[in-house]
Parts: C-alpha cells; sequence; structure tokens
C-alpha cells in the first residue's frame, strides 16, 4: 500500500506571532518556518506502518512556496520515499488544496492518506474532512490509535469531545492525525544526508487545473485585544479575598 | 435568509452549545431552524424546540444516525442544503468532524470557529493561536460556518418551535461504530462550567491530580482542564486538554495550578473572566495573563487554598 501525507509549511510553533502595524497580515519576513507539527505526527505514523510491514511506499506533498521543499526534506530525512511540491506563492484556501490533493490522489492512487487534524497557523480544521468528501472515501479524523483489520477494513480511535471513539472504516480512507497519536522520531544525520538524493517532483497549480481564487476574503488582521496587567498576591488568604470582595467569583 | 443550526446532543439531551450556536446563527440575521439528527433523540428535539428564536425544528431518526458518524450526517445536511442560504454548527468534535465535509461538496470554503458576526457574511475568527484576528467576508453565495461557543452567550428558552420529523438517508456504507470510552464524571463540563480548575505538568502524576487538583476543583463545584504536558504524560484524559488544539473555555473563573502558559494553552483559556495561576516559578509566562498571581509550590498553598474556602463560605 502507498500512503500519501501531505505537510504544510507553517511557522513554527515556538515563535511569537507578530501582526502587522498596518492589518494587512502576520509578519513572516525573517521567521523561523517548520513543517505542521501535526504532519510530523502524519509522517511518523506512516513510517511506523512502513516498518510494520503495511505500507510500502510514502508520498509527501506540499503546497506552497519553493521553501517548502525545506517542508518535504524534513519529512525524506525522517523516512519518506519522495516528494511532490506543488508551488505556489499565493495563499491556497483548504478547499483548494483538498480540490488539488484530489488530483493527486486520483494519480497515485494511495491506500490511505494522512493529515493534520489542523494547520497551527488558519487552524481551520478541515483539509482532511474535505478531501474525503471529495473523493467520497470515509475519514477517520482526530485519530489517536489506527488498527488494520483482517478484512481490509481499518479501526480508528478518536479523540473527541467526551472521551475516546472508536469506529470502522472501509479502506481506502483519510486519516488526520491528534496529539496522542504517537511521538515523531528525529531525523538522523546520515537520513538527512540520504534524504538530499530523494526525488521531489515539481509541479504547478495549472498541472491539476484546480482554481484556487481565494473565497474568503481577508478584510483586517488584527491583533487580540491584550489582558489588563494582574496582581501578584502573597498568600492563600488573600487570594480568596481579592476573588470574594474585589473580584466577586466566589 | 434561513440558516440551519445542527445540534449538538446525546438523543436524551440537547448540549448548551447548541443554545450558544443559536445566538451565532440569529446574529445572520434570518430565520434559524435547528437539526436534530440521531436515534431516538426526540428529547433532544423538543429541548431544541423550547429554545427562543427557533422557527423550525428537524427531527431524523435513524439507526445511521445513533453515533453521528461523519458519512451519513453530511449526507443528511447535503439532502437539507438547498433550502438554506447558511449551514452552521459549534466547533465541537462533531461539528468539525462533519461540517467540512457538507463543506466540500458544496464547493464552499467554510468559515470555522467564528467568535464574532460582523455581517451576515463578514465574521471574526482566531488565527495563529488567536495571537490574531482576522476578519474576513465569505464571498461563496452559501455559507459554512462553525462557531466558537465560547464566544457567544447561550439564548435562552421561551420558544415552541414545530418539530418535523424529515426521512433519514441511506448509509453511504463506509463508516461503522464500534465503541465509545467515554469520560464518566458528577463534575460539570468544561464548555459550560463556571469555574475551572487546570491541572499542568507541575502536578507530577495522576494521583496527584486526584489528590490535589479534584478536590479543589469539587469544592468550587468546578470543572477539571489540563494542559497538554499533563495529557500526554498521563495525569489527566485527553477531553480534559484546553487550549490550541484542545478546547476553548472562558469561564467566570480560570485557575491554572502548575502551567507553564505555553501560547498553544494560553489560545484555550485567555477569554475566561478571572485567571488566577499558582506556579512556583515566578518568571512562568501563565502570569502575564493572570488577574491573580501566586508564585508558590501548589502542592502547599492548595490545601491552604482549600481550607480558606471553607472558611469563607462556611
Ligand atoms: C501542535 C501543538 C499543539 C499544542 N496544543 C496544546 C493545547 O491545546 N493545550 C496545551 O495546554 N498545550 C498545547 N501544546 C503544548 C504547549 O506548547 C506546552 O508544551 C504545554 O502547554 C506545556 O504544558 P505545562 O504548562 O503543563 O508544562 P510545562 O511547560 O512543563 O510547565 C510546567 C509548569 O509547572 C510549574 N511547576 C512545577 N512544579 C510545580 C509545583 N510543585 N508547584 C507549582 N508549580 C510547579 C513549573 O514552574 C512550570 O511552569 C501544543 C503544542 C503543539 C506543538
Ligand atoms: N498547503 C498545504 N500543503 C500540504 N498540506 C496541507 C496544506 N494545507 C493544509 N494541509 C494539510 O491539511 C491539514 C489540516 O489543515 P487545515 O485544514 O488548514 O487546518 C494539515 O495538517 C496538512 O496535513
Amino acid at each position: 500500500m502507498k500512503v500519501l501525507v501531505p505537510v504544510k509549511r507553517v511557522i513554527d510553533y515556538n515563535v511569537k506571532v507578530r501582526v502587522k502595524p498596518d492589518g494587512s497580515g502576520v509578519d513572516l519576513a525573517n521567521v523561523k518556518m517548520s513543517m505542521n507539527p501535526f504532519d510530523e505526527i502524519s509522517v511518523e505514523e506512516a513510517i511506523r506502518l512502513r516498518e510494520a510491514g503495511k505500507a510500502e511506499e510514502i508520498v509527501l506533498v506540499s503546497i506552497g512556496p519553493k521553501q517548502a521543499q525545506e517542508t518535504i526534506r524534513t519529512g525524506l530525512a525522517m523516512g519518506a520515499d519522495r516528494g511532490i511540491l506543488v508551488e505556489t506563492d499565493a495563499p491556497v484556501e483548504p478547499l483548494a488544496v483538498a480540490k488539488i490533493l484530489k488530483a493527486i490522489v486520483e494519480a497515485e492512487e494511495p491506500g490511505l492518506v494522512i493529515l493534520g487534524k489542523q494547520a497551527i497557523d488558519d487552524d481551520s480544521n478541515q483539509t482532511g474532512q474535505m478531501l474525503a468528501a471529495l473523493l467520497g472515501w470515509a475519514q477517520g479524523t482526530f485519530a489517536s490509535k489506527l488498527e488494520f483489520k483482517d478484512d481490509g477494513t481499518a479501526d480508528v480511535t478518536r479523540e473527541i469531545d467526551g472521551g475516546l471513539q472508536t469506529i470502522n472504516l472501509k479502506m481506502p480512507l483519510v486519516l488526520t492525525t491528534d496529539l496522542r497519536l504517537n511521538e515523531p522520531r528525529y531525523a538522523s544525520l546520515p537520513n538527512i544526508m540520504k534524504a538530499k538524493k530523494k526525488p521531489i517532483d515539481m509541479k504547478t497549480v495549472d498541472d491539476y487545473g484546480v482554481d484556487i481564487a481565494p473565497r474568503l476574503e481577508v478584510v483586517s488582521t488584527v491583533e487580540p485585544p491584550a489582558r489588563e496587567a494582574g496582581v501578584r498576591v502573597e498568600s492563600v488568604a488573600e487570594l480568596v479575598d481579592k476573588l470574594k470582595n474585589e473580584a466577586g467569583v466566589l | 435568509m434561513t440558516t440551519l443550526l445542527v445540534a449538538e446532543h446525546d438523543n436524551a439531551s440537547l448540549s448548551d452549545q447548541t443554545a450558544k450556536a443559536l445566538t451565532a446563527a440569529a446574529d445572520l440575521g434570518g430565520d434559524v431552524h435547528i437539526l436534530v439528527a440521531g436515534k431516538d433523540a426526540r428529547p433532544a428535539a423538543e429541548a431544541a424546540a423550547k429554545l427562543s428564536g427557533v422557527a423550525k425544528v428537524l427531527l431524523a431518526n435513524g439507526d445511521v444516525l445513533l453515533n453521528g458518524l461523519a458519512e451519513p450526517t453530511a449526507a443528511l445536511i447535503l439532502g437539507l442544503a438547498d433550502g438554506y442560504d447558511a449551514i452552521v454548527a459549534p466547533a465541537t468534535t462533531a461539528g468539525k468532524n462533519v461540517l467540512p465535509r457538507v463543506a466540500a461538496l458544496l464547493d464552499v470554503m467554510q468559515v470555522s470557529d467564528i467568535t464574532r458576526v460582523v455581517a451576515p457574511d463578514t465574521f471574526e475568527r482566531p488565527i495563529y493561536a488567536g495571537n490574531a484576528i482576522q476578519t474576513v467576508k465569505a464571498l461563496d453565495a452559501k455559507k459554512v460556518i462553525t462557531v466558537r461557543t465560547a464566544s457567544f452567550q447561550a439564548a435562552g428558552e421561551g420558544g415552541s418551535a414545530a418539530i418535523e420529523e424529515i426521512a433519514v438517508p441511506e448509509d453511504p456504507g463506509l463508516s461503522g461504530f464500534v465503541g465509545n470510552r467515554l469520560s464518566e464524571s458528577e463534575r460539570p463540563e468544561l464548555t459550560s462550567a463556571k469555574i475551572i480548575v487546570s491541572g499542568g505538568r507541575g502536578v507530577g502524576s495522576d494521583e496527584n491530580f486526584e489528590k490535589v487538583i479534584t478536590p479543589l476543583a469539587d469544592k468550587l463545584g468546578a470543572a477539571v482542564g489540563a494542559s497538554r504536558a499533563a495529557v500526554d504524560a498521563g495525569f489527566a484524559p485527553n477531553d480534559w486538554q484546553v487550549g490550541q488544539t484542545g478546547k476553548v473555555v472562558a469561564p467566570e473563573l480560570y485557575i491554572a495550578c502548575g502551567i507553564s502558559g505555553a501560547i498553544q494553552h494560553l489560545a484555550g483559556m485567555k477569554d475566561s473572566k478571572v485567571i488566577v495561576a499558582i506556579n512556583k516559578d515566578e518568571d512562568a509566562p501563565i502570569f502575564q495573563v493572570a488577574d491573580y498571581g501566586l508564585v508558590a509550590d501548589l502542592f502547599d498553598v492548595i490545601p491552604e487554598l482549600e481550607a480558606e474556602l471553607d472558611k469563607v463560605k462556611g
């Protein structure tokens, strides 16, 4: 089975995000960029499947600027086999990403697509579900466990608001990863060297005939209202007094 | 204009997430119909019919809808979509699971996690873990929207909408339900609690969570939350996680114990009315958002806090 893993290049999760003063967006100049953390979990899951003999080939896809090659290289260094970069400098919304991925799925015919549950820049949490819908496939979202069954189906355990839910899905399927699915490995130095020789196929949006014109027009981007500075209390008695008499929350 | 609001419920009862999302749906300006999709879900539909401002309740009862699986639920909503200008759901794990599926098949870009309705086509939503607030205008004719319920007051009761039973589509046959392992608790739910006591890595173990955090929560009638580090370490179940990729809460009082205050955690609780931080590191970033900060060892001060609460309450 082939596994397709879409990986997004996003601002590193440790970076303090700054909004541009003119309200036009977030400042990405000279900011550290990394693979979306949920996508690292996806790559790790795919590699574990291959190590367990359940997958043969792992193909990474990124849609983004030329520098997204680095994101793909990161995944290749972890152990994926090859990459596809659909190069564009335009912002691409989840619906358009899902349409491009659909075209790639039709060409590559994977048995499993693993996406992150959420990109930590746009916080949309929708691309995987959209891809599954467009393909007419089953979806296992927010997954913390994936288990293939002998009858060619898969059990997926999902992190839901009330706890955990296990569902059984037909293959091929779309999986989206949650934090507890696995702990991604670090790439070793020899693997980083090897990754430099692995192929990355360069594509354009036009190759897939998808219209990526935005459907959401960004009117403005502003800082959230700041909280007023609080105070330090010296004792538990003072804390309780303030909660009761100043804040009125007890 | 008419809006379809997809209810969050467990068949027997309606979640207050529905009442909160209803406020956002009503802000769009048109009539609101609530869809209750489930099995033997009439009690939930009756609760929905009582919410004020609801024009009609659609009740779909069927075996395939019992567990809210994405594929049949999306098929049901798609079948209704023609009659609506907007389809709205609370941004719960159920809403997030189903609605993008509907949006894609309608060729609509979903607006996720809105925190404010500026105009019927314009919304505010947080991005980058709430470090920026974006205002977006949705250009698609039909709107598909999930609502961050912590940002909206629950709609009140007083309505008496008619309940209409609707047909259930055939099961697409892609998915089946195996089982749920739900956390059972007498405590209030995180997303509706007035007070939340949250524990982080500093709590140290699941035994300590039980010994220190939950007794304080019980004393306050509070829900219990946790940081990702505490959940990853197995101190607390996954559904207690508060943050960018967990639950977003905005209680009257949030008490963070042994939590450093990473942006991903702050994203889930910084809109709380009053924030208390208990941390032994005076430089912990949590103190930057705390109204009241106590630099101390949580194992020393939480028992003291319980005793002090007994005094002021008793
Ligand atoms: C993609 C992604 C998504 C994430 N999503 C979330 C999310 O939704 N929610 C979330 O919370 N995190 C999330 N995180 C993780 C986040 O970055 C932090 O790692 C996490 O919040 C840290 O948890 P913590 O504060 O409990 O642990 P730490 O950062 O280790 O802090 C522990 C704190 O406890 C204090 N302490 C220790 N012992 C005591 C004591 N005896 N008394 C008092 N204080 C004590 C320490 O001083 C320290 O400040 C996410 C990260 C990523 C990459
Ligand atoms: N531009 C992109 N390139 C590759 N994968 C993407 C892209 N955008 C989104 N994805 C995938 O979709 C997931 C969810 O993203 P989102 O729906 O934007 O929160 C991510 O974790 C990625 O796996």
